[in-house]
């Protein structure tokens, strides 16, 4: 398939970039904006910044945000790779029920999951706020984390594990030197995936969290009534934000890779 | 080995807590009756009658369906081709691009969103178009990487063997790469239809309260008004809607399939 780009082939492939990174330009421009106009770019000033450091409800939506995004990444990880090494060694009809259940959250519209989680914690009378938003996002979080370690496991020799077993491992120091290691990879992206999820979630938060506990996206769609460029700042932090933790993530392997090629230099320079 | 068998138990446990009984709690409020206890269940059919005979619900729910779908088709048609062009690309270029679109996807749907509440106040359009603009441009990235993957998956030797046998450009895409590409634009509308049906901050961002869809109504019944038992309802309504989507979507995922095989 592979050719030469025509010139009408690359003005549409820019057109459709400057459709993804208008939004995210305009909002980083006009988070340096002096004035509070949302359409007039009147002089450079980072008072927006400063607004935005000093305001307890921001800081406290960033801090709630990045809390459970992080409880609910690791306690999703765990259950949700033992839970995969364990459907693994199940029979088939077990698996597949599990794997049904699973996609309830995956494929429902987040609104039904949401309004179900709120049902469900005002029934039992339970009072809303971290812990119940935590708890949602752990559970739709699960799911993904079984979606993405599964298929590491299905590769796996079992006569490896079992070989453990034979040599006189306990089926603990099994499971943590020889089966994790070697899905390693598949729990890793998994643990990416929920944290991704949780972090950006909005819908089941706003109806899982309870009075006084609101994550970014919560407190951006509660201050959109009114003209507020503070919601400009943040916006671009978690541009920055994010802008870094993806050069580092695409950087870090090619230094890796470089030091790698340079180490095996110096190697069969030291052997020959 | 054996023993690990057992390690799924918690979550079993865990499961029916916390993923199907909150689906069960939809059903029971969507069919009793408002203000009934653990105790007293009054069952009913009203929240259903009262929806589909209400002067404006069903009209916010075809409008939905009807936003979803041109959504959808407009995807499609912006999508394909981005995707065609990347698959062309050298191999390089390809993962470049794929990067460029994921990463917009990365920020919080809500900061794109407001984003564009900002940018859209240049220019003059009503609020539908608004919401359609929030709707394409939140969506696309999805069409855009299911196509794109489909497209790459195909085997350059089919191509070159459509050459060699006297196909020409158009032949060549209309017969070999459009086919085996479409389980790539079905996989798409699932992530791009789904969702959008249910989609409830782009109207209220973009529409200003002008353009209401079906996941505006719950969230109302649900956070304003306060009466569960009818947005359970609407919600189920909605659910099952888009269960049948689903389930026509893989029917047309899988004839293309059978067709090979035969």
């Amino acid at each position: 398939m592979e050719h030469k780009t025509k010139v009408h082939e690359r003005i549409y492939v820019a057109l459709m970039m400057l459709f993804f990174y208008l939004p995210i330009l305009y909002v980083v421009l006009f988070s340096f904006n002096a004035s509070r106009s949302l359409s007039k770019f009147t002089g450079f000033s980072i008072e927006w910044y400063e607004k935005m450091f000093a305001d307890r409800m921001i800081m406290s939506a960033i801090g709630y945000t990045v809390l459970c995004a992080v409880l609910a990444t690791i306690i999703s990880t765990i259950v949700g790779t033992i839970t995969a090494i364990g459907l693994s060694k199940n029979r088939r009809i077990i698996r597949e029920s599990i794997n049904q259940v699973n996609n309830l959250p995956m494929l429902n519209p987040d609104i039904v999951t949401a309004i179900g989680f709120m049902l469900f914690f005002t029934s039992l009378r339970i009072q809303t706020g971290f812990f119940t938003m935590l708890l949602a996002h752990i559970a739709f979080c699960i799911p993904y984390v079984i979606l993405s370690v599964m298929p590491k496991i299905r590769s796996l020799d079992p006569n490896i594990a079992e070989a453990a077993l034979d040599l006189g491992c306990t089926p603990l120091q099994a499971l943590w030197k020889v089966i994790i290691p070697q899905i390693k990879e598949g729990i890793i992206s998994g643990a990416l995936v929920a944290f991704t999820m949780s972090f950006d979630d909005f819908v089941i938060s706003l109806f899982t969290t309870g009075p006084g506990v609101s994550n970014i996206s919560i407190y951006v769609y509660g201050a959109i009534k009114r003209v507020n460029p503070t919601i400009n700042a943040l916006s671009a932090l978690i541009v920055y934000v994010i802008t870094i933790v993806l050069i580092v993530i695409n950087v870090v392997p090619m230094i890796k890779e470089r030091r790698r090629e340079k180490n095996e230099q110096n190697f069969e320079k030291s052997i020959s | 080995m054996k023993g690990f068998n057992r390690l799924i138990y918690p979550y079993i446990v865990w499961a029916i807590i916390m993923i199907i009984l909150p689906m069960l709690m939809i059903v029971l409020y969507a069919f009793t009756v408002k203000g009934n206890d653990v105790l007293t269940f009054q069952f009913t059919l009203e929240n259903f009658v009262r929806f589909f005979k209400d002067p404006i619900f069903p009209g916010v729910l075809w409008r939905s369906l009807k936003v979803a779908f041109i959504t959808t088709a407009i995807c499609i048609l912006l999508g394909y081709p981005c995707a065609y062009i990347f698959a062309k690309m050298k191999p390089n270029n390809q993962a470049v691009m794929v990067l460029l679109v994921t990463l917009p996807m990365w920020i919080n749907v809500l900061v794109r969103t407001y984003a564009w509440r900002g940018l859209l106040s240049y220019v003059e359009l009503s609020s539908e178009v608004r919401v359609y603009v929030g709707m394409v441009y939140n969506f696309l990235p999805f069409m855009i990487l299911q196509v794109y993957t489909a497209l790459s998956k195909i085997d350059p030797a089919l191509i070159t063997a459509a050459h060699d046998l006297g196909a020409n450009d158009t032949n060549t895409f209309l017969k070999v790469i459009l086919p085996l590409s479409l389980s790539g634009v079905v996989s798409g509308i699932t992530l791009v239809f789904l969702p959008a049906v249910s989609s409830f901050f782009i109207p209220k961002f973009l529409g200003g309260g002008q353009y209401l869809l079906i996941g505006n109504l719950i969230e109302d019944y649900f956070i304003q008004t306060g009466d569960w038992n009818f947005g359970s309802a609407i919600s189920l309504i909605m659910a099952i809607i888009i269960l049948i989507s689903m389930y026509i979507m893989r029917k047309l995922d899988r004839e293309p399939k059978e067709a090979e095989v035969n």
